[in-house]
């Protein structure tokens, strides 16, 4: 296993480099080194000579990809690409345009990311197993049939709906918890408690509604008429061999997630005013901050190439019959 | 019993609020509670050049002057200083200069700071990696002096600072320019740039608490910088402290944590969630103003007169990206003040038959009060003067056929409805370049285009369709046809408005120039490649705005001098407008003072811009502020951005009030929880039957 994952983590590098090219290529198609200076500059009395300065000030005043002017090597290493990738993969991230450290932000903002993204991952997966599990149980009756029109009616609304109306309902109408805001510690938990909530509501149409499907077709197989023929209660036969046998597929959406959810969630913590790294990403995509986008995305790439890693090593937990090679 | 008791309060309310999103110690006490959406960039005084920025710098930074509170038109008053300073026009080598001489009064301290004790200028990296905040170590402070002034005034040519306005002041102080190369020359990377080593020749220091500011040439209009934080003091010591190793990784530095003599610091800086402003203990101590305008007193603004300011402890500014929020909490009294977007528009304000707008029932209950402003702003429509349909610089006849067409698209495009129809009425139309309020502005009948409007029934009214149709054809496009192709006449609008719901704004404008045949064709794109388009002069029509920086008529009015060409300078010209005359008077007006005779001159120039029509119309922006209450001493200034100190909260008043409105409502959740639990019932049932059954059918396909 140990040769497999080296070997993943190998591969990983190339792809790094690529992510980070396209990045790159994506950026600059949009903006060229003058918009960024002129977007941290403001509008007002922007001179030539103050862009001018900007830039050099930032590395942007070379070449983007390759310099005919450097001599050897430095045709390919004096551009603002080389300097501003190289770097990244010491993990050394810079300064963002407006000269705050990234690391240092990086490291405040994620809790705050954390603090909502493992709650509503932790419970939301505990909620929606439950509940496809008990419409696998209850299979073919009223309630499996009613709990997945609920499903599908709750896929079918936008998360946006979901936030403001839970904002409106619980917030505005019942006076039960901030309508937004965060605070550090323990107080964390009033603010947390209705973002969580609706991020766990939210989820539930569609992750539920999948993970029936996998029980019930584990179900239909001879290991499970086995397992009642032999006497099993059906609480047994559920929790004993479905929902394991089930575990690989699920695996394969979850636990990919995981360390993703250090990236935080846009659009909640947006709405509810929580300093994570998701409104970080938007915030720098906005102000054409190429350094934290950048970074951001490296970031988000690793943790992508992390957990498919991860995904894979789950497997030959949950499934002895599986070797990584 | 007790059961039911309990049971029966939480159905009822509950005696405390749940959704407060302030500490429990915050409660009682004098606290501002606002709201930042912006993230600000810069809170270095020499660098931030944004409204949002100075909502913060402004409390802490103090310059020499600063504008009164109360008084309109905008006035000028001490704030460090002893006096206005009044410059002293003088030849020196042979060069004309104007000598600005200011004495600050002494006795005023800084803020405690750690930069001020000598022991932490020489920390250890391990010292600072310690530190959770810059005020985690000893703090001291020291008398403000004409030296800590000058260090800023130098700083406006540092090297490693991106400073906005080092091209226009390098223009005015004699050697800036110079001082910014040899101060180049002389850093080093890494190295701290001590700046009392240099000298800038026009900066003068007479004595401790004197300096003098000296500038080629004539510049009256220096005395609104000297009330901007550019040229607020910084002590030597703040930017050598926050230079020191390990600071910047940490993200201390001069840019974020700001070093004052103002009634306020800075001591929680988290751009992502939350400022925080606590008063300053050193604080010299500044008299609310005894006098304002007619009507303050009736207004209770007069109330405080003399007494000592500022009236709050603390003011926590909170991130609020998202409108919805903003609003709710507001409503919920969480903020003290709020301004109104256009989703709330309807539910905040009413507008009377005679078209004035009001306070809705539903906000008067709740016992808030609003103010509106007209900001020092125009919004406009301008025409590319290269351009070879509007504008007009080809000269000669075909100059005057656009001149007559710009003419007729001044009297068409309706600004009133505009404003109704996208703004909730929230702006007055413009008839010139100076925004209301300021020298040069001319109300009434007086004021009006009279091109575009005609004086009827005590107001200004939009001429007739047929005046426009007329100048039309006279430009030679009758009917929104070119006479000698007989091709239809197509209009571009450049603009950076292009998702679906700026569908109904592009439909407006449609509408607009179909009211003259004209075919109208929108060129949207991107805010990079808008203001390429405007750099380079390759618009045709386009949008945009302009904030004055001080309350001065040239700061409109240079917005339309030749020399500040945006296509050929760079500079803040973007129609790119050209008139001998103009530019002429334009020089004659501004080193003047506030005149008879520079009204005339400026009434000449308007005269010149309505006939040439360089912007087809617009308007000036109009704040609608919504405040609670409890929040005291309330006026709208919109030169000046150091409010803060003028405002008093009622703590008493707003605990109240929230307690009113926020009880909890548990009922609802109540019943939630019974009906999940009966729900829960017959599925139990059915799950002992099943497991209770003798024989099974077979699996279901699900």
């Amino acid at each position: 296993m140990f040769a497999y994952v080296l070997r993943r983590v190998l591969y990983a590098v190339p792809i790094l480099v690529g992510v980070n090219l396209l990045t790159f290529l994506l950026f600059f198609v949009v903006n060229t080194p003058e918009d960024m200076a002129r977007m941290q500059l403001g509008a007002k009395r922007v001179t030539p000579e103050a862009i001018e300065k900007w830039k050099a000030e930032r590395g942007y005043d070379l070449p983007l990809l390759w310099n005919g002017q450097a001599e050897a090597a430095g045709k390919a290493t004096q551009t603002i690409f080389f300097r501003k990738s190289v770097r990244l993969f010491a993990f050394d991230f810079g300064a963002s345009e407006d000269k705050r450290d990234i690391a240092a932000e990086i490291g405040e903002r994620m809790w705050p990311s954390l603090a909502l993204a493992v709650p509503v991952f932790l419970v939301g997966l505990a909620v929606c197993v439950s509940f496809a599990l008990l419409m696998a149980f209850f299979r073919a009756t009223y309630l499996d049939l009613w709990g997945v029109v609920l499903c599908v009616a709750m896929m079918s609304i936008s998360t946006l709906f979901y936030i403001i109306g839970g904002q409106y309902l619980l917030s505005k109408l019942l006076h039960l918890v901030p309508i937004s805001g965060y605070r550090g510690g323990a107080d964390a938990v009033r603010f947390l408690l209705l973002p969580v909530f609706i991020g766990v509501v939210a989820g539930i149409g569609a992750s539920s509604r999948w993970y029936r499907t996998l029980f019930l077709e584990e179900m239909g197989r001879d290991y499970v008429r086995t397992a009642r023929a032999k006497g099993l209660a059906e609480r047994a036969v559920l929790f004993g061999h479905v929902l394991q046998n089930a575990l690989i597929p699920i695996l394969t959406g979850v636990v990919a997630v995981i360390p993703l959810l250090f990236m935080g969630s846009l659009l909640t913590e947006s709405f509810f005013g929580i300093p994570g790294l998701g409104s970080y990403t938007i915030d720098a995509i906005q102000a054409q901050d190429f350094a934290v986008v950048r970074a951001m995305v490296f970031i988000g790439t690793v943790f992508y190439i992390v957990g498919l890693i991860l995904t894979d090593i789950s497997y030959t937990l949950v499934d002895p019959r599986i070797r990584l090679q | 019993m007790r059961a039911i008791l309990v049971s029966v309060l939480l159905l009822c309310g509950c005696a405390e609020v749940w959704n407060d999103p302030y500490p429990a110690s915050d409660r009682g006490q004098k606290v501002l509670y606002s709201v930042f959406s912006e993230r600000p960039k810069h809170l270095d005084p020499a660098q931030s050049y944004a409204t949002d920025e100075s909502q913060f710098t402004m409390q802490v930074y103090e310059p020499v002057l600063q504008y009164h509170y109360l008084k309109r038109p905008y006035q000028l008053i001490p704030h460090t200083a002893v006096a206005v300073p009044e410059p002293k026009i003088e030849q020196r080598d042979g060069e004309t200069v104007s000598v600005y001489e200011i004495r600050i009064r002494p006795g005023i301290r800084f803020q405690p700071h750690p930069a001020f004790v000598p022991a932490n200028l020489a920390l250890e990296r391990r010292q600072v990696e310690a530190l959770e905040t810059p005020y985690g170590l000893a703090l001291g402070t020291r008398e403000l002096t004409a030296d800590d002034y000058i260090y800023q005034i130098k700083r406006l040519a540092h090297p490693r600072l991106q400073v906005p306005i080092f091209g226009l002041m390098s223009e005015y102080i004699v050697g800036l320019k110079a001082y910014a190369a040899a101060l180049k020359a002389a850093a080093r990377p890494g190295d701290w740039l001590d700046l009392r080593q240099h000298a800038l020749p026009g900066v003068e220091r007479v004595d401790a608490h004197t300096y003098r500011v000296i500038l080629k040439g004539r510049y009256p209009q220096f005395q609104y910088w000297l009330a901007m934080h550019f040229f607020a003091p910084i002590p030597w010591e703040a930017e050598r402290f926050f230079h020191q190793p390990g600071m910047a990784e940490k993200n201390f530095t001069l840019d974020w944590w700001p070093v004052g003599t103002g009634p306020f610091m800075l001591t929680e800086n988290n751009p992502n969630a939350r400022m925080t402003l606590v008063r300053n203990p050193n604080y010299h101590g500044e008299a609310y103003p005894a006098e304002g305008e007619p009507g303050d007193a009736a207004a209770g603004l007069l109330a405080d007169a003399g007494r000592a300011m500022p009236f709050i402890d603390k003011a926590v500014y909170t991130r609020e990206k998202e409108a919805i929020p903003l609003w709710n909490k507001f409503l919920q009294g969480y903020y003290d003040s709020s301004g109104i977007s256009s989703d709330n528009f309807d539910q905040a304000v009413r507008i009377s038959l005679l078209g004035e707008p009001g306070l809705s029932p539903e906000m008067e209950a709740n016992g808030i009060r609003m103010e509106t402003s007209v900001e020092p702003t125009v919004f406009y429509l301008g025409a590319n003067w290269l351009d070879p349909v509007v504008g007009g610089a080809m000269g000669g006849a075909a100059a005057e056929r656009a001149r007559k067409l710009r003419q007729a698209l001044a009297i068409a495009i309706d600004w009133e409805e505009y404003l109704q129809v996208f703004a909730n009425g929230r702006g007055v139309p413009s008839h010139g370049p100076i925004a209301p309020g300021l020298f040069g502005y001319r109300e009434g009948e007086q004021g009006i285009n009279p091109l575009t409007h005609e004086w009827k029934e005590g107001k200004a009214m939009r001429r007739p369709l047929e005046a426009a149709k007329q100048l039309l054809a006279e430009a030679g496009y009758p009917e929104g046809r070119d006479a000698r192709s007989g091709q239809p006449l197509v209009l571009h609008l450049d603009t950076t408005t292009r998702g679906p719901g700026d569908k109904a704004l592009m439909d407006w404008w449609r509408k607009q120039f179909a009211r003259l045949s004209i075919q109208f064709e929108p060129r949207q794109t991107d805010w990079n490649r808008f203001q390429e388009k405007l750099r380079k002069g390759n618009t045709q029509l386009f949008m945009v705005g302009w904030r004055a920086d001080y309350p001065d008529p040239e700061n409109f009015l240079f917005l339309l001098n030749g020399a500040q060409s945006r296509a050929k300078t760079q500079g803040e010209n973007a129609s790119n407008y050209s008139n001998p005359e103009y530019d002429a008077l334009f020089a004659q007006v501004r080193h003047m003072a506030n005149t008879p005779e520079r009204q005339q001159l400026i009434d000449r120039m308007v005269e010149i811009f309505r006939r040439d029509a360089p912007w087809i119309g617009g308007f000036h922006r109009k704040t609608f502020g919504l405040y609670h209450g409890w929040l005291g001493n309330v006026k709208p200034n919109e030169m000046a951005d150091n409010k803060l100190k003028y405002l008093k909260v009622d703590p008493e008043r707003r605990a109240a009030m929230r307690l009113a409105w926020n009880r909890p409502v548990l009922w609802p959740v109540l019943l939630g929880l019974l009906l999940a639990a009966a729900a829960v019932v017959p599925a139990w049932l059915a799950y002992r039957r099943r497991e209770r059954m003798a024989a099974r059918p077979a699996p279901a396909r699900g």
